[in-house]
């Protein structure tokens, strides 16, 4: 076992199974995977994106590049999970990625010999060559060889969710800095949210354990932690990343139940929070550079700050014989921290000439070897799995050999600005400390600690704990400043060292993309040279791990290669998110069936009693057709249910058309303004037929409007438009002619609306209106509209319409009314077989009968297009009035509506076919239209369609090409009136 | 983001419907000039960096329009008020 006898945050209590690979292990709580792999002493953890090159763990935190892991199984397989972040618990199951046939053999890995033509650009230069090669032959190759993880296949059976939370200060990262600022401003009595990535919040105190006060650093954490619990104003999110910045709202994602097994019962994979801060105060710390040399990938080699971590915070020796490489003083803390954990640490090799006395004294006392200007120039390994047995080093010119089998090294710390960038900041290089800090910053966002470049403890808590006041006092809270205990501090010097030259191996930049230091010589060779570019041409950093441990490293080395400095090469832009957030938490529950709410008629239950097939139509579902037993397909269910309105009398259920009721002294007057024919002349007690259009001259919606009093309008609009049509109403009278005395509301949800059309329509009303009620010809004309009761004193609109050419009317009663309404006109049709019919028979009604609906509505279409010229009013504006009489509008020879049919009867018609002059070549310079709606009509025999011919009023009887290449269909059709049935429109007076 | 209605306090910005331009005014249609008026207020729009007075709509709560001043470079709002006075 690796696992040191004593140190250490995990629970020894609390063992926990998990199986890598199919073999059986054993961590601790507390335990990451990672770090429960490498007690297990399994060092070998992934193959390399492209090379196939056997991989390690290289950190201790969400910037991991390597140790990327199948993370559980079937529908919960997650792939690219970080085994680094992955918590330990019991029953884990992880599978190394990227492998074939297993992960110690890989047959692929002979992917290195083939190295050159995977390098800088590959994507780019293998399309190049001839495309049939590139999908046949090369394509499916690298797709093989080059990869990650595999998606699950199985539907994700978790749930996710989304919430909001509101704070005056949002506190991100729980290290020192950020326990600091959350303390100063939640004792102030500030709403404070505490955010923090990891499990356990502490940050580098569980890591380092430097002593503050007269406490360990995990202890002093502890302490803190409780405290801020313990304040009713402060709210602690462990397991909580904040991804992104945006306009005063903080995107975070909570892993609520990703250290589980399963989530419990009820509760959430994952949760998307949206926090409202009016403070931010950004603690993210900073993460560690590995050195640039041949061979740095091995399994082995990893991060010091790591191995610190996996020695103080989880009891763990990274290696039996561990040697340092280093260029800054925070390694050799590493170092001696880990010599007092009892790991064997043999060697400190610095690149730099001198160090401070008080660390070679230190690395003397605890019998380190320790070498000064010195370079690790390669590395040796274990022929099976490559894990590292040995170092070549050259010491001011002379080789030698070391032996080790682990490798910690360090080229310095990289603040995590990636948040501060979110609004277009550009980090600014700091020579001193050899890395970018924050350069602008988001408005109400301050930075703190080692995010800020601050890197002493006692800096870093004094930092965290005056902005944090200050925060809160900027809202008017009165701020005392926690009191700062002295602090174990350590060296922080740095030379700035990017790359070992002349080292023997490939010299990994980026290992999660495998990209070297090589690619970056050919990308400057071949003059891609600016940072953007680089990063393009060879990948750099665009893996998933968005090239946290390789970007500076990389613009560093492209900053040597063409001689300028850091800063004037610059860094990439930082996008949103800083950290990956999955697809499924970003839907929450807006998936399958409830990817929207779905709205359901009044009438619902009934239709489904009757055995209705629903459809959406936007986000109501309505009854499509209602067959019977016994009815082949739904073409004869929706013949039959046409014939009966035509024969006898049916009932739909319509409320699903906007309604808009209008009352005020200008309602009239205004209803001119919107609509192109005239409105304030309409008597009360009667309808109307409205057009109304854009106001760049294109028709928006179409309706009946009633006018039930004086002062009192009802609209109807289309069921698609209903809520453009309130909103466009709404700017008319707000913004444009606010002097107008109109108040609206929408009614769509108030008032349930049935049609009934067929001849027996009227005595089928006559039974369900109360007593007294006259619905005689006289007593309710053809567009007539009165409000009267039915059923027994229920309040009811009545209007006289009709949408399918037979007498026909609508009947409006309080929404909770609707399905007895239903039940009630089915009992009084009995008699006459009234038949329940939907939108399908609805839809070929009004084909046959030429009214125009939402095909026909196209958003393309003026009123003269559909028919609708000679409606409009010359004699006032309206809006569209004006756009609508441009030449390219008002031009006649615009396609225009008109039926069709086809010259052989038993041919099917399609709705999108482009109508063609006979003889004329199937090209655009001769398409004169195209077919909009088609129906088959019971009534006729054979179908039937609406379409926009050029001057199709005065072509009826010519025939024309119906040209559907789509579906194959080229024959004749017949130009003809769209008015198929009873054109002269008695049966609606009758 | 976040849009200060009048009516119903700071309410996030899905709340609302975007429109555009708050500064053009309808043309007059009776004026001589109508078809080239009506053609710049439907069709051109400039495009400012800076501060834009716009037209968005409280679909979600008290179905108001509101003119809001936003910064479109930082969409910082400096205000909002109602489309032609309260009534
Ligand atoms: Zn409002």
């Amino acid at each position: 076992m690796s696992r040191l006898p004593s140190s250490g945050l995990v629970d020894r209590t609390r063992p926990l199974n998990f199986s890598f690979d199919g073999k059986n292990y054993r961590g601790f709580a507390g335990d990451t995977l990672a770090s429960a792999l490498l007690a297990n002493q399994v060092r070998l953890v992934g193959r390399s994106f492209k090379y196939h090159r056997p991989r390690g763990i290289l950190t201790a935190g969400p910037e991991e590049p390597n140790a990327l892991v199948e993370l559980r199984s079937g529908a919960r397989r997650e792939p690219n999970t970080r085994a680094t972040v992955a918590e330990l618990y019991d029953g884990l199951d992880a599978t190394s990625q990227n492998r074939w046939p297993s992960l110690a053999l890989d047959a692929l890995s002979l992917n290195g010999l083939v190295a050159p033509f995977l390098g800088a650009g590959f994507y780019y230069k293998t399309f190049m060559w001839p495309a049939s090669f590139w999908e046949k032959l090369y394509e499916p190759v690298i797709r093989r060889a080059a990869g990650l993880g595999r998606a699950a296949e199985g539907e994700d059976p978790d749930h996710y969710e989304k919430a909001n939370a509101f704070c005056d200060v949002l506190v991100i990262g729980a290290g020192p800095a950020g326990l600091m600022a959350a303390l100063a401003a939640g004792r102030a009595g500030a709403r404070v949210i505490l955010a923090d990535e990891d499990f356990l919040a502490g940050g580098r105190l569980n890591s380092d354990v430097a002593r503050i006060g007269d406490e360990p650093g995990p202890a002093f954490a502890a302490r803190t932690v409780a405290e801020l619990a313990s304040l009713p104003n402060v709210r602690i999110m462990t397991r909580t990343s904040v991804f992104g910045v945006y306009d005063g709202e903080y995107g975070a994602v909570e892993r609520v139940s990703d250290h589980l097994a399963t989530p419990a019962p009820f509760q959430p994979r994952q949760l998307l929070w949206k926090i409202t801060a009016k403070r931010a105060i950004l603690c993210a710390g900073a993460t560690e550079r590995p050195i640039v040399f041949g061979g740095n990938d091995r399994p082995g080699v990893m991060l010091a700050g790591a191995a610190r971590s996996y020695a103080n915070r989880y009891g763990v020796a990274v290696g039996k014989s561990v040697a340092f490489f280093a260029n800054n003083d925070s390694a050799w803390t590493s170092a001696f921290d880990l010599k007092a954990a009892g790991v064997n640490v043999t060697t400190l090799i610095d690149i730099r000439r001198e160090v401070a006395p008080v660390l070679a004294a230190r690395a003397k006392a605890l019998g380190i070897d320790a070498r000064t200007d010195t370079q690790v120039t390669g590395t040796t390994g274990q022929p099976i799995g490559g894990g590292l047995t040995g170092l070549a080093i050259r010491t001011a010119g002379h080789g030698g050999r070391i032996a080790a089998d682990t490798l910690a090294m360090s080229g310095g710390w990289s603040p995590s600005v990636h948040l501060t960038c979110h609004h277009g900041g550009k980090p600014v290089w700091r020579d001193d400390i050899a890395a970018f800090v924050p350069g602008g910053i988001p408005p109400g966002m301050t930075v703190a600690g080692a995010a800020r470049g601050t890197y002493g403890l006692g800096d870093i808590l004094a930092e965290g704990a005056r902005q944090g006041g200050e925060a809160a006092g900027d809202l008017g809270f009165a701020a005392s400043l926690p009191a700062l205990p002295p602090t174990e501090e350590t060296p922080a010097g740095i030379t700035a060292f990017w790359h070992v030259q002349g080292s023997k191996g490939p010299a990994f930049v980026d290992q999660q993309n495998d990209v070297t230091a090589k690619d970056l010589g050919i990308a400057f060779k071949e003059g891609f040279r600016a940072v953007e570019l680089m990063k393009r041409y060879t990948t750099l950093g665009m893996a998933t791990d968005q090239g946290r441990t390789s970007n500076v490293n990389g613009l560093a080395i492209m900053a040597e290669l063409t001689g300028a400095s850091i800063m004037e090469t610059g860094t990439t832009i930082f996008r949103p998110p800083y950290t990956p957030v999955s697809l499924g938490v970003l839907g929450g529950h807006h998936r399958g069936k409830d990817f929207r709410p779905t709205r359901l008629t009044p009438t619902h239950a009934w239709a489904a009693e009757r055995g209705a097939v629903f459809i959406e139509t936007g986000p109501w579902l309505r009854a499509q057709y209602f067959p019977k037993a016994g009815e082949a397909d739904w073409l004869t269910t929706v013949n039959r249910e046409v014939k009966a309105v035509r024969a006898s009398v049916g009932l739909i259920d319509v409320s699903t058309f906007g309604k808009i009721d209008l009352q005020g002294p200008d309602v009239g007057a205004f209803l001119d303004r919107v609509y192109i024919n005239t409105f304030s002349t309409l008597a009360v007690g009667k309808a109307r037929y409205g057009v109304m259009l854009r106001e760049d001259g294109i028709v928006m919606d179409d309706g009946t409007t009633a006018r039930l009093g004086p002062e009192h309008y009802v609209m109807t609009t289309t069921t698609a438009n209903a809520a453009k049509v309130y909103q466009h109403l709404e700017f008319c009278l707000q913004v444009l002619w606010p002097e107008l005395d109109v108040t609206l509301a929408s009614v769509s949800e108030q008032w349930a609306q049935i049609a009934i059309a067929g001849p027996r329509s009227r005595e089928v009303l006559a039974r369900v209106v109360d007593a007294g009620v006259d619905v005689s010809n006289e007593g309710l004309p053809f567009m007539g509209a009165v409000e009267r009761t039915v059923m027994g004193g229920v309040k009811a609109r009545l209007f006289r319409l009709s949408f399918s050419g037979e007498l026909g009317y609508e009947i409006a009663v309080p929404a909770r009314q609707g399905e007895a309404l239903a039940r009630a006109l089915m009992a009084a049709g009995e008699e006459f077989g009234i038949t329940p019919y939907g939108i399908e028979a609805l839809g070929v009604m009004r084909i046959e009968k030429g009214h125009v609906s939402g095909n026909e509505l196209s958003g393309q279409t003026s009123a003269g297009d559909l028919g609708f010229g000679k409606m409009a009013s010359t004699k006032k504006d309206y809006i569209g009035r004006v756009l609508a009489a441009r030449p390219g509008i008002a031009d006649p020879e615009r396609p225009c509506l008109i039926g069709f049919k086809p010259v052989d009867p038993s041919q099917r018609l399609r709705a999108g076919a482009h109508f063609l002059k006979l003889g004329a070549p199937a090209d655009m310079a001769h398409d004169e239209g195209y077919m909009t709606s088609v129906a088959h009509s019971p009534h006729l025999g054979h179908w039937i369609g609406l379409g926009l011919l050029k001057n199709g009023p005065q072509r009826i009887g010519e025939r024309v090409r119906a040209y559907d290449p789509v579906r194959g269909n080229d024959f004749e059709v017949e130009v003809c009136s769209p008015g198929f049935i009873d054109p002269n429109g008695e049966r609606l007076r009758g | 983001m976040r849009i200060p209605c009048p009516y119903c306090g700071a309410r996030d910005a899905s709340e609302f419907a975007y429109l555009g331009d708050a500064t053009l005014t309808r043309p007059d249609p009776a004026a001589p000039d109508a078809a080239d008026a009506f053609h710049d207020y439907v069709y051109l729009r400039d495009n400012p960096a800076g501060a834009h007075s716009e037209w968005w709509y409280h679909s979600g709560g008290c179905r108001r329009w509101l003119k809001v001043t936003r910064d479109t470079t930082s969409h910082a709002i400096a205000g909002a008020e109602l489309a032609g006075g309260a009534k």
